[in-house]
C-alpha cells in the first residue's frame, strides 16, 4: 500500500480545521498517537488553544475480558469542559471503540458544546456509529493489517505496517 | 506464609494478601496505577465505569473506620456495589465459622473481599477457599500485613521524594504489634531503599526485627539522623497495661516525635503517621500539624491506592 506520511496528512488535516477554529475550542489528544497529532496540528493551527491528554484505560468495554491496560497514565485536561469546543484528535479511526470511550471520558470532566473527531487515518471496519469530522486520508486495508503511528526521537512521525491474526 | 497464593500462573496479581514476596514490578505497576487514579478525584464526575456490575464486600471482622472508609470509596469510585459487613455484630455471634461467613457471601454473588481481621493469616485462608473469579484484598490481618497501607506509604513517599534508591527511611515506635511496619518494610526493601531504620525500646521490637534487613537503634537522635522520611508509629493504648512501656508521658519524652527531635532529621524530610494519632504520645501536635507532616495527603492517596489494587485484581 502507498502511503502518505503523516506530514502531509498532517498538512490536510489542519486545512481542513482551520476554518472552524474558534476562541472557545480546545484540542484533547488520544494517548498515545493522538497527542502527537494533536501537539503537530496545534503547530500548523495556532500553538496558544487549550491542549489536553486523555488515557481511556478506565473507560475500555474489554475490561472484564483482558483487564486493566499495565501502563495506564493519567488524563489531563487543564482547562474546562463545560460549554466548551473540543477538538478530539486521535491517529487511526477503526472500530470507533476508542472514541465511544473517549466520549464517556469527557462528559465526566463536564458537558462540551460541541465534541468534533478529527482523525490522521480512517481506516474502516466501524462497529459502533461513530463518524470523523476531520480525516487525513481513508486507508483500505484488511482486517488482519495493523497500521500504528511511530514517533522517533527527533520528534518526526511515520506509520509502520504489521500483519496480525484476526481477533 | 504462602506468597505464591497471591499470584496467577502467570505471574499477576490475583489476591493481595501481604507486600512480602511480591516483586518491584507488581509494587510499581499499582503505584503508577495509582497516579492516574489521582486525577480522577480532581474531575466533577468522581467516578470510572470499570467495576461496574461488581459486588464488593467490605468484611470487617475488626473495627475500623479509616481503612473501611477509604475502601468503601475507592469502590464507589470505581463504580462497584458495596456491601459492609459489621461482622462483630453478625452471624459470627451466633457461632457461623469464617469460610461458612464466606461462602454465603460468595452465593450472594461476591466478585471482591475486603478482609480485616484480628487473627494473622485469616485473608490467606479465605483466599485458599474462595471460587477461582473472587479476589481478596487484606485490610490488616493481626500482627502479619496491611499492604494497601504499606502501598499508599510507599506511593506518599515516591509522590514528595521522587524515587527510593537514595533515602533514608526511618520507622518508629511499636513494632513488635505493627502490621503496618511489616509492610512498609518489606515494600521500602523491595522497591531498592537503600537505609530502612527502626526506632524503639526494646520491649517494642521484635525478636526477628533485623532479619527484616533494618538498621535498629534504640535512641532517637542516632535513629532519625539524616533521615529523609520518618513514619510514626500509633501506640496503642492498650499497650501501656501490658508492663511494655513505663507511661505514656515516659514514651513520648524518649521517642514521641517533637520539633526539637525533628531538627536531627534533614531540613526537607517528611513525617508520616498511618492514624488514628495519639497526639502527645507518639507526635507532638506541633509536628503532626506542621508544614513537614503529610500525614492528611497519605489518605488522600491511600483512596488512590487502593482503587489501583482493586481495579488490577478485578482485571486479572
Amino acid at each position: 500500500m502507498n502511503l502518505p506520511t503523516p506530514d502531509e496528512l498532517l498538512d490536510k488535516l489542519a486545512a481542513q480545521m482551520l476554518p472552524l477554529m474558534r476562541s472557545d475550542c480546545a484540542f484533547l489528544g488520544i494517548h498515545t498517537g493522538g497527542v502527537w497529532v494533536m501537539d503537530a496540528l496545534a503547530e500548523r493551527l495556532g500553538a496558544d488553544v487549550p491542549r489536553g491528554v486523555l488515557d481511556i484505560a478506565f473507560y475500555r468495554d474489554d475490561f472484564s475480558r483482558i483487564g486493566l491496560h499495565p501502563e495506564v497514565k493519567p488524563s489531563r485536561i487543564p482547562f474546562e469542559v463545560e460549554n466548551r469546543h473540543i477538538l478530539l484528535v486521535d491517529d487511526v479511526l477503526y472500530t470507533g471503540r476508542t472514541v465511544r470511550a473517549a466520549l464517556n471520558l469527557i462528559f465526566d470532566y463536564g458537558r462540551p458544546a460541541a465534541v468534533r473527531l478529527a482523525v490522521l487515518a480512517d481506516r474502516g471496519g466501524r462497529e459502533l456509529p461513530v463518524c470523523p469530522d476531520f480525516v487525513g486520508a481513508m486507508l483500505y486495508m484488511a482486517d488482519d493489517e495493523h497500521i500504528s503511528l511511530v514517533r522517533e526521537e527527533d520528534g518526526r512521525l511515520h506509520w509502520v505496517l504489521k500483519q496480525r491474526p484476526v481477533a | 506464609m504462602i506468597p505464591n497464593l497471591q499470584l496467577t500462573e502467570d505471574g499477576r496479581l490475583r489476591h493481595l494478601l501481604t507486600l512480602e514476596g511480591l516483586p518491584a514490578r507488581i509494587l510499581t505497576q499499582i503505584l503508577d496505577t495509582a497516579e492516574s487514579f489521582i486525577s480522577v478525584a480532581e474531575r466533577e464526575v468522581k467516578k470510572v465505569p470499570l467495576l461496574r456490575g461488581k459486588a464488593i464486600f467490605n468484611l470487617f471482622f475488626e473495627s475500623s473506620t479509616r481503612t473501611r472508609t477509604t475502601f468503601e470509596i475507592a469502590a464507589k469510585r470505581l463504580s462497584a456495589d458495596v456491601v459492609n459487613l459489621n461482622i462483630a455484630t453478625s452471624a459470627q455471634s451466633k457461632g457461623e465459622t469464617l469460610l461458612d461467613t464466606v461462602a454465603n457471601l460468595s452465593a450472594m454473588q461476591a466478585d471482591m473481599f475486603v478482609v480485616r481481621h484480628a487473627s494473622s493469616g485469616a485473608p490467606h485462608l479465605i483466599a485458599r477457599h474462595v471460587a477461582p473469579h473472587i479476589h481478596v484484598v487484606n485490610a490488616g490481618d493481626g500482627r502479619c500485613a496491611h499492604p494497601t497501607q504499606g502501598l499508599l506509604d510507599m506511593f506518599t513517599i515516591r509522590h514528595f521524594k521522587g524515587d527510593f534508591h537514595n533515602l533514608r527511611v526511618t520507622i518508629v515506635g511499636d513494632l513488635l504489634h505493627s502490621r503496618v511496619a511489616r509492610s512498609q518494610i518489606h515494600a521500602l526493601t523491595t522497591l531498592g531503599c537503600p537505609e530502612v531504620r527502626v526506632v524503639a525500646p526494646r520491649t517494642l521490637l521484635p525478636r526477628d526485627v533485623s532479619s527484616l534487613g533494618v538498621h535498629v537503634h534504640h535512641r532517637m537522635e542516632t535513629g532519625i539522623r539524616d533521615a529523609d522520611v520518618i513514619i510514626m508509629l500509633r501506640l496503642q493504648n492498650e499497650r501501656m497495661q501490658g508492663a511494655l512501656l513505663p507511661s505514656a508521658g515516659e514514651y513520648y519524652k524518649h521517642w514521641g516525635l517533637t520539633p526539637d527531635k525533628l531538627r536531627w532529621a534533614r531540613p526537607d524530610a517528611i513525617v508520616m503517621h498511618p492514624g488514628p494519632m495519639n497526639r502527645g504520645v507518639e507526635i507532638d501536635s506541633e509536628v503532626a500539624d506542621g508544614k513537614q507532616a503529610v500525614i492528611l495527603p497519605q489518605v488522600t492517596f491511600g483512596i488512590a491506592v487502593r482503587m489501583a489494587v482493586m481495579s488490577i485484581l478485578a482485571g486479572n
